[in-house]
C-alpha cells in the first residue's frame, strides 16, 4: 500500500515539474518565425575572416553541412595570383639572373690549372645522399610546376588529353617521389649538418662576395663556404617546411580540415618556388658555372688546385690528417 | 540565350530532401556523393530555415580558374561543366568551390580521390548530348531534352527554382513583396557577385 501510494506522488510531482518546464516553451511557440528568420545577407555579413555560413545536414557526410563559404574563393584568387607569380618570378628570375652573371663573369675557371692530383672531397655515400635527394626534388619541381604553370605553358601545344596524361602521372609520381625526397633529405642533414655551422671564417668569405665576382679573389673556406651553407640551410628549412605540408597534403585526415588543408597548399607552393629559384642558383654554379665543380658530386674527388683555390682550409685539414696518418704508420685513408 | 541559375527560396524549404533524392535517382549519382544536399541553418531555433545547395554554376568560376588541367568549361547557358576524361582528381577545385560542391568518389592511399562528380544542371558532359556514354560519367542530359534540372522541377513546395536567372529572380522578388518576407536568395553575392535587390 505505501509502495503504491509513494509511487502515485512521484508521478504527481513529476507531472507537475513537466508543466513548469514546458511552460516557457509554449510560449516560444508564439513568436513568428519570420520575424526572426536567418537571412542570407546578414549571416554572409556577419562572416569572419575564414568562417562560414553552415548548418545541419541529414546526410551522412557531416562535412557537408558548410552551406557558403566565401574564404575558399580567396584561396583561389592566391592560387592562380599570388602563387602562380611568384613562382614564375622565381623560375625566370633565377635563368635572367644567372644568364646576365654568365655573360659578364663567364665560367669561373681554376686559376693555377688543373694540377692533375686529385683528392676525394664525398665519399660515395654522401654522394649517394645528395643525388636521392637532388634527383628526386628534380622530379618533384618539375611535377609540382607543372601543376601551377603547365596549363598556361604545356597545355596549349600539348592539347587537352595528352596534357591531362602526363600532369595524372606527375601527380602519382609527386606522391611517391616525395617519400625519397624526404629519406634524402635526413640523410644529407646527417651526413653534413657537422661541416655547415657558421662560423667566423664564412663573414670574411661573404665580405669578399665568396670571390665570385672577381677573377683571382679566393676566400678561404673549409669543407663548405659560406655560399654553400646557406644552400645547405635553405634546403633543410625549406625541404622540411616542404616535407611537413607535403606530408599533410598527402594525408588531409590527419591535417584537419579544408582550411588547413588550404593553408598546407599556400605555404607548400610558395616554398616550393622559393627552393626552386636558389637550386637553380646551385645547379648553374655546381656545373656550368664553375670549371672542376661537377667533378665533386659526379665523381667524387676534385683536383688539386681547384681545392686549394675554392676550399683552402679544408685541404689543409685534409693534408694534416694525410700526415698524421702516415706518421702513424696507417694505410693513407683520405678524410671523409 | 539563358543564363541559368538555382535559387532556394528558404521560407519554402521543407527540408524533405526530394531534391537530393531525386538528382541521386536521375543521375544514378555513385555511393557517397550528393550531388545536391539540404543544408538547415539554426535548427530547431525560432526563424530555422533549410536550403538545398548544389553546384551554383558561378560567374567567373574558382574551380575553373584553379583546375590544373583545365577540366572546367561554361556552356551558352552559362553551366558550369567539366571532363571527367581530363580531370586528374587534384582536389583544387574542392579547397576553391565556397559551395562544397565539387565531390570525389574513391578515397585511396595518399589522399587521392578518383574523377571529380558533381552538379551538371542535368546538363550533362562534354560526350554527345544524350548517349550513353555522357549518361555514364555525367547522368542524363535533361537540358538536351528541353527540360529544367528534376530538383527543382519536382521541388514539392517550389521552394527551389531553376531557369533563367532574370526570370527566377523576379518569381522570388514577387513572392518576397507578396508575402512580405524572404531570407534572401542564398549563395548569390558569392557566386554572381549581386544578391536579389527587392
Amino acid at each position: 500500500m505505501n509502495t503504491k501510494n509513494l509511487a502515485q506522488r512521484c508521478i504527481a510531482v513529476l507531472g507537475a515539474v513537466t508543466l513548469l518546464a514546458f511552460a516557457p516553451m509554449a510560449q516560444a511557440q508564439q513568436v513568428n518565425p519570420t520575424a526572426e528568420a536567418v537571412n542570407a545577407e546578414v549571416l554572409l555579413e556577419a562572416l569572419q575572416d575564414d568562417q562560414m555560413v553552415a548548418g545541419r545536414v541529414s546526410i551522412p557526410d557531416k562535412l557537408a553541412s558548410g552551406l557558403i563559404k566565401p574564404a575558399n574563393k580567396s584561396w583561389a584568387s592566391t592560387h592562380t595570383g599570388l602563387v602562380r607569380v611568384l613562382t614564375i618570378v622565381a623560375i625566370v628570375g633565377a635563368v635572367v639572373i644567372l644568364g646576365l652573371f654568365y655573360m659578364v663573369r663567364g665560367r669561373i675557371m681554376i686559376d693555377g690549372k688543373m694540377s692533375g692530383i686529385r683528392i676525394l672531397r664525398f665519399s660515395a655515400f654522401e654522394r649517394f645522399s645528395h643525388w636521392l635527394m637532388s634527383g628526386s626534388f628534380i622530379i618533384l619541381a618539375l611535377t609540382g610546376l607543372n601543376l601551377v604553370l603547365g596549363r598556361i605553358i604545356i597545355l596549349p601545344w600539348l592539347g587537352e588529353g595528352a596534357f591531362s596524361t602526363i600532369t595524372a602521372w606527375g601527380k602519382v609520381s609527386h606522391n611517391y617521389v616525395g617519400w625519397a625526397f624526404m629519406v634524402g633529405l635526413i640523410l644529407s642533414f646527417i651526413v653534413w649538418v657537422a661541416h655547415n655551422i657558421p662560423t667566423k671564417i664564412d663573414l670574411n668569405w661573404l665580405a669578399q662576395g665568396g670571390g665570385i665576382f672577381k677573377k683571382g679573389v679566393h676566400p678561404p673556406a673549409k669543407k663548405f663556404n659560406a655560399g654553400q651553407k646557406v644552400i645547405f640551410w635553405s634546403v633543410m628549412t625549406g625541404g622540411a617546411a616542404l616535407s611537413v605540408t607535403g606530408f599533410m597534403l598527402l594525408f588531409p585526415i590527419i591535417a584537419g580540415t579544408q582550411a588547413d588543408w588550404q593553408f598546407y597548399q599556400l605555404i607548400h607552393g610558395l616554398v616550393a618556388a622559393g627552393l626552386s629559384f636558389i637550386i637553380i642558383a646551385h645547379i648553374y654554379i655546381g656545373s656550368v658555372g664553375m670549371e672542376g665543380a661537377f667533378d665533386a658530386m659526379a665523381k667524387g674527388d676534385v683536383d688539386l688546385n681547384w681545392a686549394k683555390e675554392h676550399h683552402s682550409l679544408w685541404v689543409e685539414e685534409m693534408q694534416i690528417n694525410a700526415d698524421k696518418k702516415d706518421s702513424s704508420a696507417k694505410p693513407a685513408h683520405p678524410a671523409e | 540565350m539563358a543564363r541559368m541559375k538555382f535559387l532556394c527560396d528558404a521560407d519554402r524549404c521543407i527540408e524533405c530532401n526530394a531534391c537530393v533524392t531525386a538528382c541521386k535517382n536521375e543521375h544514378e549519382v555513385p555511393w557517397g556523393i550528393n550531388r545536391r544536399r539540404v543544408v538547415t541553418i539554426n535548427d530547431g531555433l525560432p526563424g530555422e530555415r533549410s536550403v538545398s545547395m548544389a553546384c551554383m554554376h558561378c560567374n567567373d568560376p574558382p574551380c575553373a580558374a584553379v583546375c590544373p588541367v583545365d577540366c572546367f568549361y561554361v556552356t551558352d547557358d552559362a553551366v558550369v561543366l567539366h571532363s571527367k576524361d581530363t580531370c586528374i582528381g587534384c582536389g583544387y577545385c574542392f579547397y576553391a568551390c565556397p559551395f562544397g560542391a565539387p565531390q570525389y568518389p574513391k578515397v585511396g592511399n595518399f589522399g587521392t580521390r578518383g574523377k571529380m562528380d558533381k552538379c551538371t544542371y542535368c546538363a550533362g558532359g562534354p560526350e554527345a548530348d544524350m548517349t550513353e556514354a555522357e549518361y555514364i560519367k555525367y547522368g542524363s542530359n535533361r537540358l538536351a531534352e528541353g527540360k529544367l534540372p528534376l530538383c527543382a522541377e519536382m521541388c514539392s513546395t517550389k521552394a527551389l527554382l531553376a531557369g533563367d536567372g532574370d526570370i527566377i529572380a523576379e518569381i522570388y522578388k514577387e513572392r518576397v513583396v507578396t508575402r512580405g518576407y524572404g531570407s534572401g536568395a542564398w549563395g548569390w553575392r558569392t557566386a554572381y557577385g549581386d544578391a536579389v535587390a527587392v
